[in-house]
């Protein structure tokens, strides 16, 4: 397909603008002009409709296929929730920063207030910020809680312990706030090893990082002996909430001993991932944790019922984004949350936890499974018995776009060699979760009969397997021009 | 029952029960000890889709939507075309993942490219990323790439940058040794002597933005060279609507550019979504953030797209990522790639110069009201900082009970400036709506 740049004519305009009601204003001085027009496109608004529509014609979607991919939760974004949205849309930001601006800006505060106390009587935790703007922001934001923690006891702190099942955001996430990382290794049973852990723990710890249920999809039942552990050394212990889709109703974080979680509101609450983000990542934490929480934040006052802003404290680390957060997707997880109810979260993560078992038994014939045990949301298999004929977890991936399906996560966890990371989600029916272990089937099948054949997998594809060594050597990330 | 969006049949679930080998869902959690299991839930019970919108329609109200907006900060109240809603809107974009899997993710491959290219177009720089989450975590992130290149610990950070974006960058450096040097605003512009006195070789950057909080415009082109000279970097952090006119980054010397993409395409939505950007000289690709996609070709030779340069990341390096960022703002990057290609070459300066027509047309309005003068230090874009007669916290207070938002009033982030206000006009505002801000502007001096 032509590039937009590609299909410009000079001259061709697209969108009109309104005619100014005002005197023309007299000209910036030259040094403070650009040489020349920037080169956007040029071309009419259907040039671009065509152009647009057909990309995303080149794309798979959740409401195109399905897309069983394991660790992110790429369940159905139901349609109301975008109604919703947009109609907070003309409601400007600098509004509730004015003086006086709070009061004309109370159901968007009182919204997002009501959204911390619903994401901390899921989580169990005491009080919650809607600032971070994704997950890994959330993380940082954490840390970034705990570092204050610390500093404010005077406790020396160097170290952030993660197990080598980690997301790779929450290493890195604790090297941005400045602390070096301890790895632990898996043990045999699917979780962190225990004994090595303890071995670690120092009282230069300044926080464990934890998913639960693990990246395997695995439920810690040590987890609250880790947790007493670390808090022995006073070290905090922070939960990754990438993985709540599975717990919702059934086990809380903050009860288990976690004082610091980030959301996902793009996985567990139902709001799309727009191909890359928006996300939205709130935090909660325990009420020690409480007074260190960036500014702007929304209080209540209990006599009037009206909500504030206290705009700076002495604790606070500071501010972490521009304003209150992705607004617009906390509408979406609000609403859904409101629709859903108490009840309707806890057959999700049901249903979650059902379809995923199911998945499993059904493919553990074909695939190796490495940890055989009752999982939560998601199930990892490895692709060990089809690497045998050469086929590896890629080539199973791209087998299944031309079936019409998204792959799996693959390659993570990094500790399963030739991992296939599979989530369905609770909205898929069982009518398609039968369809694609069949398919998947199919793929064990094909591996040992006809190896060679996937080769040049994916055909129905508008692209066959892409070059990246190309890509990366030559850099070409603008078109020239 | 199936309700909501959990689909199985009482009879469906009773089948893959017996799939699994249990008697009841409650035995797959068993994994969880018991004493560990959540006591307390108290959401309230649910409801449908329609009653849910309704309480969504109540909860809206109780905003006021229908201010007459002259207020900026960082955001701004911009016409979006209706292309970008229906193009963006299509679910196919917003329901998809990050396209990891190059082949059946082509569409946004190809979006994130053409987006890229005009961030690149726009900023006169090389190379451009996918986006970063908002205008003050890129400068955050633009500072950060710029202490890695030079390998340096110390920034100078023009006090007129954005107190928002400043303290976002202050919060994401303060548990790491970084010095930073903030340079008070002189009459509203850069203090060019004491940089000059405090720029030095352990110097990573120099951090400004244009048009600054006061709305003023520099060329930072001298500023440019000095910090070269030194070894350094300029970041230079834009609004991308001025740039339809504003001399680019690139044209000024800057070597790393950044913004908030809010200006373009996405609505105001209480501050959110948005998105960052961040370009820079080819020479610094390595060192930058989060997803970039590259061009490339497929086994048969056709023209294709993938993520790039993948090894910076964190999904790969953990804690030796050049950033955490995973998941970006990459929906509301294509929103700004749809109004940029909507709006067109010549629409973009075309907007820019009808924003400045209005502003200067305020500007004039403004300055005949008794006791209001406007700091005239340097040009402005579409926004401006007068100087009025009274501390401007209660007047912009009284202001919004007659429905209008007239400013935002400086006295909060700087100090000695509580009779300041800065007014922002964009091509929204009519002739109306800022003859009434003056005629009530008066007013409310009077009182």
């Amino acid at each position: 397909m032509q590039l937009i740049y590609e299909q410009s004519v000079p001259g061709r305009r697209g969108v009109m603008l309104p005619t100014s009601d005002v005197p023309l204003a007299p000209h910036l001085p030259v040094h403070l002009l650009r040489s020349e027009v920037a080169a956007l496109p040029e071309v009419s608004e259907l040039d671009m409709v065509r152009h647009f529509t057909n990309l995303s014609r080149r794309n798979f979607s959740v409401d195109t296929n399905f897309y069983p991919l394991g660790s992110c939760t790429m369940k159905y974004n139901a349609k109301v929730l975008e109604n919703a949205a947009n109609l907070f849309a003309s409601l400007h930001p600098m509004t509730a920063l004015l003086p006086g601006g709070s009061a004309v800006c109370q159901g968007a505060l009182g919204m997002l207030y009501d959204l911390g106390q619903w994401l901390a009587d899921v989580t169990g935790m005491d009080e919650v910020t809607t600032q971070p703007l994704a997950g890994a922001h959330g993380e940082m934001t954490g840390i970034m809680l705990i570092a204050a923690y610390h500093k404010a006891k005077g406790n020396r702190k160097k170290y952030v312990v993660v197990p080598d099942s980690s997301h790779g955001t929450n290493p890195a996430s604790a090297a941005m706030v400045g602390y070096e990382i301890i790895t632990i290794p898996t043990a045999p049973y699917g979780d962190m090893d225990l004994e090595l852990y303890k071995q670690a723990m120092n009282n230069e710890v300044a926080a464990v990082m934890m998913t639960c249920p693990n990246t395997l999809g695995l439920f810690n039942p040590h987890i609250k002996e880790i947790a007493d552990i670390a808090h022995s050394f006073d070290a905090l212990m922070y939960y990754d909430g990438a993985n709540l889709n599975a717990i919702m109703g059934k086990v809380r974080p903050g009860d288990v001993g976690f004082d610091v979680i980030h959301l996902n509101l793009h996985k567990t609450f139902g709001t799309p991932h727009g191909g890359g983000g928006p996300g939205a990542g709130p935090v909660g934490v325990k009420k020690g944790l409480a007074p260190f929480l960036p500014m702007p934040r929304i209080v209540l006052d209990e006599q009037s019922g009206d909500l504030l802003l206290e705009l700076d404290n002495p604790a606070t680390i500071g501010r972490t984004a521009s304003f209150f957060g992705n607004f617009g997707v906390m509408v979406k997880a609000y609403a859904y949350m409101l629709m859903l109810g108490r009840a309707g979260l806890v057959q999700v993560s049901e249903q979650a936890v059902l379809n995923a078992n199911y998945i499993k038994e059904r493919l553990k014939p074909w695939y190796e499974l490495p940890f055989d045990l009752t999982c939560m949301h998601e199930c990892v298999f490895s692709a060990s018995k089809q690497l045998a004929h050469g086929v590896h977890a890629i080539d199973i991936a791209k087998f299944l776009i031309d079936k019409g399906y998204h792959p799996p996560t693959v390659y993570f966890p990094l500790i399963v060699k030739e991992a296939i990371m599979i989530e369905p989600t609770e909205t898929e029916s069982k009518a398609t979760l039968d369809a694609f272990i069949e398919v998947m089937i199919e793929a064990a099948s094909l591996a040992e009969s006809d190896p060679a054949a996937f080769a040049d997998m994916p055909r129905t594809m508008p692209v066959t397997r892409l070059d990246e060594t190309k890509a990366a050597r030559e850099q070409q990330v603008c078109c020239s021009g | 029952m199936s309700s909501h969006y959990c689909p199985h049949t009482p009879e469906e679930m009773r089948e893959m029960l017996a799939v699994i080998g249990v008697q009841s869902v409650e035995e797959l959690f068993a994994p969880i000890p018991a004493e560990l299991r959540a006591k307390t839930f108290n959401l309230p019970p649910g409801m449908s889709e329609f009653e849910t919108f309704a309480a969504m329609q109540g909860i809206a109200a109780d905003n006021q939507r229908d201010l007459s907006l002259f207020i900026g900060g960082g955001f701004y109240d911009h016409l979006i075309p209706a292309v970008v809603d229906h193009l963006a809107g299509r679910a196919e974009f917003y329901t998809a993942y990050t396209p990891y899997q190059p082949e059946c993710s082509q569409g946004t491959l190809q979006a994130l490219f053409e987006y890229q290219s005009a961030i690149c177009r726009l900023t006169g720089l090389d190379v451009s990323n996918a986006s970063l989450y908002d205008g003050a975590t890129a400068l955050a992130e633009g500072a950060m790439m710029a202490l890695r290149v030079t390998n340096r610990h110390r920034l100078l950070v023009d006090g007129c940058i954005n107190p928002f974006a400043r303290k976002v960058l202050r919060t994401y450096l303060a548990n790491l040794d970084v010095e930073i040097v903030e340079l008070a605003p002189l009459d509203g512009l850069l203090n060019r002597e004491e940089l000059a006195a405090e720029l030095d070789d352990r110097t990573a950057a120099v951090l400004v933005q244009y048009p600054n909080m006061f709305g003023c415009v520099e060329d930072f082109s001298a500023v440019a060279q000095e910090i070269h000279a030194a070894g350094g970097l300029l970041v230079t952090a834009a609004y991308p609507v001025a740039l339809g006119i504003l001399k680019s980054p690139a044209e000024m010397g800057a070597d790393i550019a950044v913004g908030d993409g809010q200006s373009l395409g996405n609505p105001l939505s209480f501050g959110g979504p948005s998105f960052g950007f961040i370009a820079a000289r080819k020479a610094f690709i390595r060192n930058m953030p989060g997803r970039i996609v590259g061009e490339t070709v497929d086994k048969n030779g056709k023209r294709g797209f993938v993520l790039t340069l993948q090894a910076r990341e964190q999904h790969i390096k953990r804690h030796k990522a050049t950033s955490n960022i995973c998941s970006n703002q990459s929906l509301c990057a294509l929103r700004g790639l749809i109004f940029l290609t909507a709006i067109g070459k010549t629409g973009l300066a075309d907007l820019a110069r009808l924003n400045r027509d209005k502003a200067e047309y305020a500007k004039s309005v403004l300055a005949t009201v008794p006791g209001v003068t406007v700091l005239q230090t340097a040009p402005t874009f579409n926004e401006f900082t007068v100087s009025l007669p009274k501390p401007a916290a209660p007047v912009v207070a009284a202001l919004l009970e007659k429905g209008i938002a007239a400013g935002v009033p400086l006295g909060q982030y700087y100090e000695g400036a509580e009779s300041l206000l800065v007014v922002t006009v964009t091509e929204k505002r009519s002739k109306v709506e800022i003859d009434l801000l003056a005629r009530m502007l008066e007013e409310a001096l009077c009182n």
